[in-house]
């Protein structure tokens, strides 16, 4: 008889090192229990409006289901480039500077990938999504948390980020308006990291999937400040604007040279990003601000209701600009966000996120996702409201 | 137009019965200033009614609906606002509107019957001397009622937790 082995032993040194997801335990909770309101999901609560799957489903009836360019359909990329220059007067070539990716997440991997050499450090400012860091590491880099905390209404500052900076760092990840804070950073806010960021010669991964979900002021790209669209990585996608979180659909803007280096990994990868959510990220982009605004405005009155729940219950939250998420503080109550998550769970069934799970600098808060429908957030308030009396 | 304004106005195209303090809740705005805008907006004309949808099938009220075309003919010192106005008096027509292509004028019409929506056009509608044709079409069912829809919404499911 030949003998038999442990499987374990064929996984990789560095995924063995990969941090597990902080919310693996807290997920199997949630499904096992009834009756449970969650204000723990991370994407719309929309169908994705019909104009756009009617567009899929016919692209599908015509028999459209071939490979496009690696770099995605030409007509996406252009009307690309021609919303992004006429929102912000943006000029990113569709034949160079752009390339369309499986969701923002894919835009991610390559950003880092084609970028980081093993060992070069990469700046994560935080509490953030949670897939900055292993995607650093994945790509054998150094993933260097900095803390953009409450202090600064979690938007990130010069005075946080230089001491984080060092010879070895290569770049740094930006998400505003961010999840799971609900911070942005306007003009004025950039413009102060923009000089630490050109004196240290940094590449920005500015992940901007939370774009158009901005309630008050206009979003600013990072790419639009003086001298940083040279050195910068705009990602984004159709998931949480036009509600295609299931289509995977994302991409890349910068410079053509990485755009290139992206495209290189992409092509053995991915080949191309899926051909029936490209057409409807065209149709999306073409026909479908009315819907989206919709949706936005839908978003900020959920946005306003939380807000004014947390306030009568007399939890502590900055209000959010931006995304669908509120941050409330809960660490005046004598419990780790974990301990208070799982036990808001299992005494009232409301499920949030524990803000640690974002990064150490989550640690005292709750994430509330508000796309959820109006009557569940009443209920979810109602709980949460006897839950903190309770404790 | 105003921002405050639009999300009043979609959050009662939605919902009628809101009250300022719920909107006052989803906008932001006080509750006071919520009460003013409103009858601004009632005075001025731009929020013309408050009613409901009502499903008369439930309590046992059978009403019959048909909608009807109309070709008509303009006379001297006789527009299409004069002959609407003839038609909208009957308490028994719900809607008129003027179109462009095949017919002139359609209207929705209710009645207890299809005997009694037949009769009252035959008698009232085709009678009148503009009327050159009337072409009926009964209702068999209604699936969307002024952006409602009347039977089960579509739903789809979503992971419990997600980043």
């Amino acid at each position: 008889m030949r003998p038999s082995c442990n499987p374990s032993k064929f996984v990789g040194d560095k995924i063995k090192k990969l941090p597990p997801s902080g919310i693996r335990r807290f997920f199997d909770l949630v499904t096992e229990l009834d009756d449970v309101v969650s204000l723990g999901v991370g994407e719309p609560d929309f169908a994705t409006p019909w104009h756009i799957r009617e567009m899929c489903i016919h692209s599908l009836e015509k028999g459209q289901t071939a490979y496009t360019s690696n770099y995605g359909l030409p007509e996406l990329r252009d009307v690309l480039s021609r919303t992004y220059y006429n929102r912000y007067g943006l000029d990113y070539n569709p034949a160079s500077e752009i390339l369309v990716t499986t969701g923002v997440s894919e835009a991610l991997d390559l950003a880092i990938r084609a970028t980081v050499n093993p060992g070069e450090e990469v700046v994560v400012a935080q509490p953030s999504y949670v897939a900055y860091l292993p995607a650093v590491l994945l790509a054998g880099g150094v993933p260097v948390p900095v803390s953009a905390s409450a202090e600064t209404e979690f938007k990130l500052t010069p005075e946080a980020l230089e001491p984080a900076l060092s010879e070895k760092t290569k770049a740094i990840v930006l998400n505003y308006p961010n999840n799971p804070t609900g911070a942005i950073m306007g003009r004025k806010d950039l413009e102060a990291i923009a000089d630490l960021v050109i004196e240290h010669d940094l590449i920005v991964i500015s992940d901007e999937v939370y774009e158009c979900l901005t309630y008050e002021g206009k979003h600013v790209p990072t790419a639009s400040l003086e001298g940083l669209k040279e050195r910068t990585l705009m990602l984004n996608g159709f998931s949480k604007a036009y509600a295609m979180t299931g289509l995977r659909l994302g991409f890349a803007m910068g410079p053509s040279e990485i755009i290139h280096a992206m495209m290189l990994i992409h092509q053995y990868t991915m080949l191309c990003a899926p051909v029936t959510a490209q057409i409807g990220a065209v149709e999306a982009l073409r026909n479908g601000k009315e819907e989206m605004e919709r949706m936005v405005r839908a978003y900020d009155r959920r946005r306003h209701f939380i807000m004014k729940g947390f306030d009568k219950i007399g939890l502590e939250c900055f209000t959010p600009k931006g995304a669908f998420y509120t941050f409330p503080y809960i660490g005046a109550y004598g419990l780790s966000s974990s301990e208070f998550a799982e036990k808001l769970l299992n005494e009232k069934k409301v499920a949030a996120i524990p803000g640690d799970a974002f990064g150490e600098a989550g640690e005292g808060f709750l994430r509330c996702a508000y796309a959820a429908s109006l009557e569940d957030l009443r209920k979810a308030l109602e709980r949460i409201g006897e839950f903190v009396d309770g404790l | 137009m105003d921002e405050k304004i639009k999300q009043i106005l979609e959050i009662l195209e939605e919902n009628a019965k809101a009250s300022p303090e719920e909107i006052s809740a989803l906008t932001g705005m006080s509750v006071q200033e919520v009460s003013q805008t409103i009858s601004k907006l009632e005075k001025s004309g731009i929020i013309r009614h408050y009613k409901a949808i009502v499903d008369w099938d439930l309590v046992g009220e059978n009403y019959v609906y048909a909608v009807i075309g109309l070709k008509v003919t303009l006379e001297r010192n006789l527009g299409y606002q004069a002959i609407a106005e003839k038609i909208y008096k009957y308490p028994e027509v719900r809607s008129v509107r003027l179109l462009s292509g095949d017919h002139d004028i359609s209207l929705t019409v209710r009645g207890r019957s299809m005997k009694d929506v037949a009769f009252f056009v035959a008698e009232k509608i085709a009678t009148l001397d503009q009327v050159q044709g009337t072409c009926t079409h009964f209702v068999l069912k209604t699936y969307k009622e002024d952006g409602v829809i009347l039977h089960e919404p579509e739903t789809f499911e979503r992971l419990p937790i997600s980043l």
